[in-house]
């Protein structure tokens, strides 16, 4: 059996905005063990990036966990200060931003920003921390890396500052990479060396990997397991499989039918989903999606529902599956509509 | 000038839109007594049939955008020409051509006057062409423009940002239509939305389509969606068209390297699939537009690049039905 590194529980997490509470995520358990590749999909909004920041201990006011638990490789991440996460972040858990350009500093030249990162957590000398350097290069694969150490961000391109990204976030071997929609800017021949780095890298340092992006492309052909956002709560885990040919959320389901898909030989009509996200600051009071949802039901807009385990890897959070479930006991029905 | 008739038209078609040898090119700083240009976009040639959509696609910087707005004569181009249902527009006053020549943008964010109401977002475009005999007419066109869309008369006297990304795109295309066009550049007009919204902007973008007889340039990165919604492709590098065919036969039997390689390397959304697919992942970066490489601009991440390759430029070529390429490999 694999070793469980990650493990939220229940996590609760606000912004205190002056227009009122922004209730960010909502209940989030994600558990991940060693070696896992992880997807975080869902809509814009929806908690993926603040469920990625408060792994790194990242949460900023006006936010704040006010529930739940975040376990990280034997660390309590929602209870450690700044100076402790400071030890572990970028050292034991990394993250990769969507923007190379705004993460890396334009004053200081590549060089002087890994070299950063090393003197931080180890005890590398000036000239161990350059061959330390110039070796995380070469790893991600960019040429000439003495002559890169040297140059500024600006005189780099998209693709080559997304790989010095990495170059620093990998610096010290970390357990767990977190990438925050790492190719979004990138395009898609330069995202297709990107994926492939990442998914090298991780076999090579044997690391685990979580994979934060809209496109369901790059998580069925990089990731294991799967977990979908809506409006701050999870509402479907599961095997990559599971989610693309057996999805149980009303949500998931309307998601893959939205996506146009280049290998189909026929043209198909896409199926979108109707409505609008949701406003954050006046959630429905029971599940997310209702809302949107073409099979709402009373109390679907009424409680939010528990998870249905459908199998060992695989939940989803929808009173569709509570009612078979129920059914299924009872043989009546016990949920009306 | 040589007129190359390089996108083969089809007999009895009727072409509303075309550019030959159309050249953009942007000054950019340089010495005293040497000027440097971006060549955005460098003898392109294509047609659009009446009613249909061509779908155009390439990495970023590749010149989508100023195709389109050059087609618009958004730009003055540097030389070519426009043709609109026949007749040369390159040097024209554009005013009565704007009413039938819109665009959509991509940034629903940017794109709408955050100070004005939907109502007057829509209406700024009659105003200007002149299209309302009077208030209520205006009002009334409006209203309907809104109700196309899949808004309604409520919406009007609202702001921006009071509407989500996906409600703001429609906004954007309902300003468009309000003129009653005949032709619609739309530069990525779903790529700041969201998925599942993102479905239902095609499909509203189709439905208007077949209702109003509207011929698109559909500019996306984005080929899934571009193929889905465009009858014809036409890939762009580097300023250049590279290959142009019917959506189908670009998808599954594209010939050139660059076209190759882009579509290998999008991840498609199934497992199984996405895991037995074969990337052909291209070494190196785009390079510079204001210093392409000689000969074929793709050779320097090509493959199958030899010698004439750094030679010669590659004309578009047919090889098939409607499908041009150009390589000089194939
Ligand atoms: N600093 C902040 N102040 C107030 N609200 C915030 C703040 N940061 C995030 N939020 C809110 O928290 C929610 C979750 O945001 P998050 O950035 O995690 O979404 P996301 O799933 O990463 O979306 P995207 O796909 O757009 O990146 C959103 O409703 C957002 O508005
Ligand atoms: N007004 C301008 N002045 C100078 N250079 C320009 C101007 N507009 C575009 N360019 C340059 O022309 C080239 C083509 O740009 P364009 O915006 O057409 O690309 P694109 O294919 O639309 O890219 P993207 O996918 O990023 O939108 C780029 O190198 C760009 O920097
Ligand atoms: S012309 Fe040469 S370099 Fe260009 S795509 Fe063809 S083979 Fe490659
Ligand atoms: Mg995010
Ligand atoms: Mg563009």
């Amino acid at each position: 059996m694999s070793k469980i590194l990650l493990d939220i529980q229940d996590l609760r997490l606000s912004f205190f905005t002056p227009a009122g509470e922004v209730k960010a995520l909502n209940d989030v358990s994600i558990r991940m063990n060693e070696g896992d590749v992880l997807g975080i999909v869902g809509e814009s909004g929806s908690g993926k990036s603040v469920t990625a920041y408060s792994i790194m201990g990242l949460t900023a006011h006006p936010g704040r966990i006010i529930g739940g638990t975040i376990d990280f490789n034997g660390h309590r991440i929602d209870r450690m200060t700044e100076k402790e996460m400071r030890k572990i972040r970028g050292n034991e858990v990394s993250i990769i931003f969507q923007d190379p350009m705004t993460s890396l500093n334009p004053v200081y030249t590549i060089g002087d920003q890994i070299r950063e990162v090393l003197f931080l957590h180890t005890n590398l000398d000036k000239k161990q921390a350059q061959h330390r350097a110039t070796e995380l290069l070469k790893l991600v694969g960019l040429n000439d890396p003495e002559k890169r150490l040297k140059q500024y961000p600006h005189e780099l391109s998209g693709g080559m500052r997304q790989r010095v990204m990495i170059a620093i976030a990998l610096a010290c071997e970390p357990k767990l990479l977190i990438a925050d929609e790492p190719t979004t800017a990138l395009d898609v021949t330069i995202q297709a060396q990107i994926m492939e780095l990442m998914i090298e890298l991780k076999k090579k340092l044997n690391m685990s990997i979580i994979m934060i992006t809209h496109d369901l492309g790059i998580v069925a052909s990089m990731c294991r397991k799967i977990v979908v956002m809506y409006a701050g709560k999870v509402v479907e885990k599961g095997t990559v499989e599971e989610i693309f040919y057996n999805p149980k959320h009303e949500y998931t389901k309307g998601l893959l039918k939205s996506i146009p898909k280049l290998n189909a030989t026929e043209r198909e009509k896409l199926v979108p989903i109707p409505g609008t996200p949701v406003d954050m600051l006046n959630p429905p009071p029971g599940c997310p999606f209702a809302p949107r949802c073409e099979k709402c039901m009373k109390i679907c807009i009424r409680s939010m529902p528990e998870f249905t385990q459908i199998s060992d890897t695989h939940a989803s959070a929808c009173w569709l599956l509570q009612k078979e479930a129920a059914q299924a006991l009872k043989g009546g029905n016990s949920i009306g509509k | 000038m040589e007129n190359k008739n390089t996108t083969g038209k089809a007999a009895g078609k009727k072409t509303l839109v075309e550019i030959q040898n159309l050249k953009q090119y942007f000054a950019v700083a340089g010495s005293l007594f040497q000027k440097r240009y971006v060549k955005a976009v460098d003898d392109v040639s294509f047609h659009i049939e009446e009613g249909e959509t061509l779908g155009l696609v390439g990495e970023s910087g590749c010149g989508k955008t100023t195709t389109g707005r050059s087609m618009l004569r958004l730009y003055e181009p540097t030389s070519g020409k426009i043709l609109y249902e026949g007749k040369d527009i390159t040097k024209v006053d554009m005013l009565p051509y704007r009413r039938k020549m819109q665009i959509v943008f991509q940034d629903p964010y940017a794109s709408l006057n955050p100070r004005m109401t939907v109502g007057d977002i829509v209406g700024e475009p009659i105003d200007i062409h002149k299209l309302a005999d009077s208030k209520n007419d205006r009002l009334d066109k409006i209203i309907t423009m809104l109700e196309r869309v899949g808004l309604n008369s409520e919406h009007a006297n609202r702001y921006p940002h009071e509407f989500s990304g996906g409600q703001r795109q429609r906004v954007g295309i309902a300003r468009a239509l309000a003129v009653n066009p005949e032709f619609i550049v739309c530069d990525e007009p779903v790529s700041a939305l969201d998925v599942s919204i993102q479905a239902q902007i095609v499909n509203m973008f189709e439905q208007l389509q077949e209702e109003m007889g509207l011929t698109y340039l559909f500019i996306a990165h984005d080929l899934s969606v571009v193929k889905h919604i465009s009858r014809r492709i036409g890939v762009m590098y580097l300023g250049k068209l590279v290959e142009i065919a019917d959506s189908y036969e670009l998808a599954f039997h594209h010939v050139h390297p660059y076209t190759k390689s882009l579509i290998s390397a999008i991840p498609i959304p199934d497992p199984v699939v996405s895991r037995e697919k074969k990337r052909i992942v291209l070494e190196g970066d785009v390079p510079s537009p204001l210093n392409p490489p000689s000969g074929c601009r793709f050779r320097t991440r090509c493959a199958y690049a030899t010698d004439i390759c750094a030679e010669n430029e590659p004309e578009l070529r047919q090889v098939g039905n409607g499908h041009f390429v150009a390589c000089h490999h194939i």
